[in-house]
């Protein structure tokens, strides 16, 4: 997989036009056929419209993206990238792979590795080790409690300080909501989100998926509803009484989405993601016992499903987000009930959100790019997700109508606990483009000339 | 012949075949009356009972019916084994494999352990109950002993009464006994009846007199105090108070009705030694009658026809 080249004074990267694309740029609201120009690692020129004849006549490489999406690169503001600590399930290096295969040229990382990310050394060696694969902008979260104990604060300014872009406890819940509560007062000098894994563990204690009709046929212990619900409520109610952003991670259910939905009514500064996994499957795809179906939050109902899908249509849910979580094989080749948590998504992600969103008619490709990319950005307060002229050349050309079977050498990831191989998806990114070159670039993407 | 190599549930076989498997069965308990209760049939197979939990009665009555049958029997448990010693449940198969064994009896403490193993090797499985999901065996010889009191099962109300959330026991007799027209109606605290449970095909009653006071037979489960992590109800003199079967609550069912139980019991917890050793239960006929349905099955799964049964019995 080719890096980008590092810029030089006398090597700056080459002129890259890109025409006859299907242009999806939501933080301008742009979806036409349009052209994007990019060198050096910015955006030059990004419209409706062929490209600029002046750029175009000496660019260095000249793509003909007729029937492809452009879209922002896609963020991914939840993924487990198992670095320091659990080499053996994904490396950075490896998970920046999946992500670039998957068009995602920024990744949030969640910092329930070991050590945990609660002293900001742990911080650098994660932008230093995302800086060397050189292959995605990987954006860390600290802990909100040392060692993920829900006992004592981080050092929160520190780690900004150092590079953190929000605190989440998350694999875990902060059990304590004083705790919760104080931190989340505190955030609001720091300006940066705080992210609930909402789960009230005495609720959720020994459960391994959804407690319903299937958990009872199947004989495992079940999580109930209320083990997410509850824990969302009450951090609802922190957010209202601190002022604080608090982002939900992963929601689950209709019960949760009518929470987040009345906490914005009443102006509540909260966000809330979704996964592509509980938009595309259900606790019945337990019925064999597999663990690639094993998660947490579990896979629920059909109707908790259409509250997601509606949700992500009338903005109550602001994002899609994978919680990529890789496990090693023999981690998960195991009974289900004792498998880990944990499904990987980077690669698979825009082609599951593109089927069960845009195909199905819930949505156009700008909500779905929007969900996609353009929101995770914003939740977060950085740049990116969007391609107006000045900003970084982060891009992603994808195959709308492009039908595919995931299969083990599709994958980015050292971890193969992929619910969809095998399944066929419709949607393929052809090729991301990060900074100065592509971080990703299947054959097949026409050049009508190179230097 | 049954139509795949194992027999992991009830759920998903018809009532064909329950009804195959129990008269077959029936046709075992003739075998076990004999003087020399053998037959040399399957003196070719080996069988290895692979036991990760704790099992006293279910083994030795497998390994009984085994013996009967005449095959070579391996007894695997897992303390004191690599288990004990982080082997995975993979490994352990791949070289019990590699012995050649040539069908496997398992009990497992993880619901679908059994399906796991019988996905990954060629021979037959006979799951002797996974986690919290099925014990087929134990359902067969529940609705043998039922069908033998009573004739049949068609239209029969049974009432299962105990700590449903936790019992494979439960799961399977709802299965089998639905399969064969009975109606079944689970009974216990709330906390311990799981949710949906409707969805099974029984019904769902936590008033114990109301529910046996039609019963043709109630199946009394042990309260499961090894599977419970958290506190699940108030302890076993609160449970006694509501959901403990005596002869008080007994003389206000059916004359007729009977009373099952799968064991071990606890004695005085959920049934009292009154009603244990007392003239309405049928608990020793179900030991029994468990040796020769796992007689049946095993013959079936081993490729035993049902209309040689008559030549291999002599």
């Amino acid at each position: 997989m080719s890096k980008p080249k590092q810029p030089s004074a006398t090597n700056p990267s080459p002129r890259l036009v890109v025409e006859n694309a299907l242009l999806v740029d939501p933080s301008r609201g742009l979806e036409a056929e349009g052209h994007l120009v990019c060198e050096a690692g910015k955006v030059i020129s990004c419209d409706a419209g062929p490209a600029p004849e002046a750029l175009r006549s000496d660019a260095g490489e000249l793509i003909d993206a007729r029937g492809l999406l452009l879209s922002p690169g896609l963020w991914d503001i939840h993924v487990h990238f198992r670095e320091p600590g659990q080499e053996d399930k994904e490396t950075i290096a490896t998970g920046s792979q999946a992500a670039a295969r998957g068009g995602f040229t920024d990744v949030v990382s969640m910092p329930n590795t070991q050590p945990v990310v609660d002293t900001a050394g742990t911080v650098r060696l994660i932008l230093d080790r995302a800086r060397e694969a050189g292959l995605c902008r990987v954006h860390p979260t600290g802990a909100i409690t040392v060692g993920l104990e829900s006992k004592q604060m981080v050092e929160y300014a520190d780690l900004v300080d150092a590079g953190a872009v929000g605190f989440t406890d998350d694999g875990r819940p902060v059990e304590d909501g004083g705790l919760m509560r104080r931190a989340m007062d505190y955030s609001r000098i720091l300006g940066v989100p705080m992210i609930t894994h909402a789960e009230d563990l005495t609720l959720s204690e020994g459960g391994a998926m959804h407690e319903g009709a299937w958990s009872t046929r199947l004989g495992l212990r079940g999580i109930p509803y209320a083990a997410e619900v509850v824990c969302i409520a009450r951090d609802i109610e922190l957010a209202r009484h601190t002022g604080a952003h608090l982002h939900v991670a992963h929601v689950s259910s209709r019960l949760a989405v009518q929470l987040i939905r009345r906490a914005k009514e009443d102006g509540l500064q909260v966000t809330a993601e979704t996964a592509p996994h509980f938009l595309d499957l259900t606790d019945a795809d337990c019925v064999d016992y597999d663990p690639r179906f094993k998660m947490n939050p579990p896979l629920r109902t059909i109707d908790d499903q259409e509250a997601l899908i509606e949700a992500l249509a009338d903005g109550t849910l602001d994002c899609i987000a994978t919680d990529h979580a890789p496990h090693t094989d023999t981690e998960k080749n195991r009974p289900f009930a004792e498998a880990p948590f944990g499904v990987i998504g980077l690669e698979t992600a825009f082609a599951v959100g593109h089927d069960r969103l845009v195909r199905r008619g819930s949505m156009g490709y700008s909500r779905l790019i929007e969900l996609m990319s353009t929101a995770g950005a914003r939740i977060m307060g950085l740049p990116g997700g969007g391609l107006a002229p000045g900003s970084r050349s982060d891009f992603a050309l994808i195959d709308p109508e492009e039908t595919w079977t995931p299969q083990v050498r599709d994958l980015g990831s050292k971890g193969r606990n992929c619910p969809w191989l095998g399944r066929s998806l419709t949607g393929r990114v052809v090729a991301t483009h990060l900074g100065e070159g592509f971080s990703f670039r299947r054959a097949a993407v026409d050049t009508a000339r190179r230097d | 012949m049954l139509r795949t190599k194992d027999l992991l549930d009830l759920e998903s076989c018809t009532a064909a075949e329950i009804k195959l498997i129990l008269d077959t069965a029936e046709a075992f308990l003739a075998v076990m009356r004999r003087r020399i209760p053998k037959v040399p049939i399957l003196r070719d197979k080996t069988i290895v009972n692979l036991f990760y939990e704790n099992s006293t009665r279910t083994r030795i009555s497998f390994e009984l019916a085994e013996k009967r049958l005449s095959a070579d029997v391996i007894n695997f448990s897992a303390s004191g084994s690599s288990v004990s010693k982080g082997e995975t449940l993979k490994d352990t198969v791949d070289n019990i494999l590699a012995m050649r064994a040539d069908l496997v009896v398992m009990r497992h403490g993880s619901s679908g352990a059994a399906r796991y193993l019988a996905d990954r090797v060629p021979v037959g499985v006979v799951n002797a109950g996974d986690g919290m999901h099925e014990h087929p065996t134990q359902g067969l010889l529940d609705m043998l002993t039922m069908r033998q009191k009573m004739g049949t099962l068609q239209g029969k109300r049974v009432v299962v009464v105990g700590d449903i959330l936790h019992s494979r026991v439960a799961r399977s007799n709802v299965w089998g006994l639905t399969k064969m027209g009975a109606q079944v109606t689970v009974c216990g605290p709330p906390p311990l009846i799981p949710v949906e449970m409707e969805s099974m095909g029984c019904k769902v009653e936590y008033d114990l007199p109301k529910a046996v006071a039609d019963a043709d037979a109630i199946n009394v489960l042990r309260i499961q105090l090894e599977r419970q992590t958290v506190q699940n109800f108030p302890g076993n003199r609160e449970y006694a108070r509501r959901y403990r079967v005596d002869g008080a609550l007994l003389a206000k069912t059916k004359p007729s009705c009977f009373v099952l139980h799968p064991g071990p019991m606890n004695r005085d917890v959920e049934i009292t030694s009154e009603v244990a050793d007392g003239p309405r239960q049928v608990i020793l006929e179900q030991v029994t009658n468990g040796v020769a349905v796992r007689m049946a099955i095993i013959y079936l799964l081993s490729g035993g026809a049902p209309e040689s049964l008559g030549e291999n019995l002599n």
